[in-house]
């Protein structure tokens, strides 16, 4: 039996904090840097991607990256401090390091979708995969139609960057849609489900396309309000979230059905999935 | 297997030693039967004539006892809780270590585990299927896994006709036995006398043709066939198809999974004596001086609390969820990763679970158009 294999194939690499922001009481961005430069040289990700996170001596954690591929020097993170790993991840400074594999999995499908109209529906902390499709296309912005961003939250202090959702709500051919299912004092946007939104939405369903990230319920209402609306089906997609532990389709905690998440995801076509989130549990 | 073999030769019963010892001599460690806590393990034969005679199982729904075949043979017993699958994919395997050095910069080994050549007698169809289904797992062409690849190399088969297989064997409805017919080095059909002998690869031809075997009477190699076609015939087993794919992700939301979910602990035995089960846990083994940590992948089970576990809630948070995993992993959505169903008819999960659910009982219920809600 000869398979070329090697043992590092899955080795994690030293990566240094270059800068750590506090976003909300339990979310953190940190901004890595791998410490062997060519490596560092060599790192490219497309949105939609994730690294395996590792901090010594807990474990690792599979987090979505949050920046613009086409920035070299940095690969960000927005994290929330849940688990062990991730509350270990919270403590660290500028100037510490951890160790990162990656990227790995099917990131979005970006230069497909040039021309369409942009329909973006996140919910929670499922901003984060997707904030970073919101800068990857507010570079390129001529390539792509009208951009609708459609967030929700729990409550309004899980609102993070906050400024940047009001400038992008100035920008034109441009639509910000934010909703808290409970309101808070100074609360800008509306109070209520973010599929409430959906009507005032302004795409054309005949050339947009639509990219979701967030809890899967909510994805669900969503997939059905945009086909609801006449936007085909294999114009959705979404991006999933599950237990990963190798992120190479081997420990098998990620499956979904037949499908391993961590690699033929996390970024699926609704049609793919959606017989499969009828069901709670599979 | 035997059928129309030129090439079988007959090994007589009391030159068996003479086999192991052709193995000992190119330096495989020998694994045979031994029995240890009541049940049929691989263990290191100490010589090559260590190889016990007459042991024999009764296996039922929960139930697995050790008895005396009449006969004497060396191969009347049907599976123990496990045979090869430990011995390729590792119940724990140090994948990595990190070490924090003087400057305080993070370092990473990788770790090569020590591979000893092993030579596993006595192995039966059922988990020669079952290997090739964890290679096609951990052997996938664009991510093959190392630590497997190493083990697997280092495995030589010597597999072994079931003449008598259990009561919780299926394996004829998978189409896996009980006859082995591919993946094993050497291949032993045991008759009264002796046994059936052929090659299944060129390292087993070697060692065969090293041996001056007389070659098989076509009495022998008829004898053979007889006796795999009567094993099949005797298993009461079955599952109502091979491939159950759409029958079961219709079946979803049947009632017969909260039956189920009643009656199962949730023990994970099931996945641990299968053998095509891969899930694993990856976790970190810290190093008392705190420089030093290891990461370790250890065997999971999908009945466990952690195996679905998401920050702040759990995909699968209860029984029915978990054995419907399970279930439809194994026998529905194995076909679209690959190509087939993952259950072999081995019967272990039948036969070690403590409150004897039955897998093929379970399937009947639930294909069973009737019954649907």
């Amino acid at each position: 039996m000869n398979v070329p294999a090697a043992f590092d194939a899955c080795l994690p690499m030293e990566a240094m904090v270059v800068e750590r922001t506090q976003e909300s009481p339990t979310i953190f961005t940190l901004q890595l840097r791998l410490n062997d430069a060519a490596a560092q040289a060599a790192y490219r990700f497309k949105p939609g991607q994730f690294n395996m996170l590792y901090l010594v001596g807990v474990g690792e954690v599979a987090i979505s990256i949050m920046s613009d591929p086409e920035d070299l020097h940095w690969i960000g993170h927005t994290i929330r401090a849940q688990g062990r790993v991730t509350q270990g991840l919270a403590a660290l400074k500028p100037g510490d390091s951890l160790g990162l594999r990656g990227p790995y999995g099917r990131g979005w499908p970006l230069q497909e979708m040039e021309g369409r109209d942009i329909v973006l529906v996140m919910g929670g902390l499922g901003c984060a995969p997707t904030v970073s499709v919101i800068h990857y296309i507010l570079r390129r912005r001529s390539r792509y139609g009208k951009l609708t961003i459609v967030q929700g939250v729990k409550h309004a202090k899980d609102m993070i960057w906050r400024e940047q959702y009001a400038r992008w709500a100035t920008l034109p051919d441009t639509q910000v849609l934010v909703a808290s299912d409970e309101g808070a004092a100074l609360w800008p946007w509306h109070v209520g489900r973010a599929t409430d939104l959906f009507t005032q939405a302004r795409f054309n369903p005949d050339y947009a396309v639509a990219m979701m990230c967030g809890p899967e319920g909510m994805m669900r209402a969503a997939a059905e309000i945009l086909t609801g609306r006449g936007l085909p089906e294999a114009q959705i997609y979404l991006s999933m979230e599950r237990n990963m532990q190798c992120a190479v389709g081997r420990c098998g905690h990620c499956q979904l059905g037949g499908l391993f998440v961590c690699q033929d995801g996390p970024v699926f076509n609704w049609g793919q999935v959606k017989s499969l989130l009828e069901h709670r549990g599979v | 297997m035997f059928c129309g073999s030129d090439h079988a030769g007959f090994l007589p019963h009391e030159q068996l030693s003479s086999l192991v010892a052709s193995l000992m001599a190119l330096r495989y460690r020998c694994l045979g039967p031994a029995v240890e806590n009541g049940a049929i393990v691989m263990r290191e034969l100490s010589a090559p004539d260590a190889l016990p005679r007459g042991l024999q199982t009764v296996q039922a729904p929960g139930r697995y006892q050790l008895t005396q075949d009449p006969h004497n043979r060396y191969f009347a017993w049907t599976n123990g809780p496990q045979a090869i699958k430990p011995h390729a994919f590792a119940p724990e395997e140090s994948l990595w270590r990190a070490e924090r050095n003087e400057q305080g910069r993070l370092q990473f080994k990788a770790v090569e585990p020590e591979a000893p050549a092993l030579a596993l007698i006595g192995v039966r169809a059922c988990d020669l299927a079952a290997l090739a289904l964890q290679d096609a797992h951990f052997l996938r062409e664009t991510q093959p896994d190392a630590h497997y690849a190493k083990r697997r190399a280092q495995l030589f088969l010597v597999a072994v006709q079931c003449a008598e297989p259990g009561a919780t064997c299926f394996c004829a409805s998978t189409g896996d036995g009980p006859t082995p017919h591919a993946g094993y080095d050497i291949a032993l059909a045991e008759l009264p006398d002796g046994f059936v002998t052929v090659a299944g690869s060129p390292r087993g031809a070697e060692v065969l043709k090293s041996m001056n075997l007389q070659p098989a009477t076509p009495n022998q190699i008829e004898a053979a066939e007889q006796q795999g076609q009567t094993a099949a015939d005797s298993q009461k087993r079955r599952l109502p198809g091979r491939n159950l794919r759409d029958a079961l992700m219709s079946s979803l939301e049947h009632p017969e999974w909260d039956k189920v979910a009643a009656r199962c602990l949730a023990c994970g035995n099931c996945t641990a004596v299968c053998p095509t089960c891969f899930c694993h846990a990856e976790v970190d083994e810290p190093g008392l001086g705190g420089h030093e940590t290891g990461h370790v992948r250890v065997w999971d089970s999908c009945f466990g609390e952690s195996h679905g576990h998401l920050h702040g809630f759990n995909v699968r948070p209860d029984t029915r969820s978990r054995y419907r995993q399970w279930l439809i992993h194994k026998l529905a959505t194995w076909h679209d990763q690959y190509g087939r169903s993952g259950c072999v008819g081995c019967g272990r999960c039948i036969s070690w679970c403590p409150v004897g659910i039955d897998l093929t009982e379970e399937v009947a219920v639930l294909v069973s158009s009737e019954e649907q809600p």
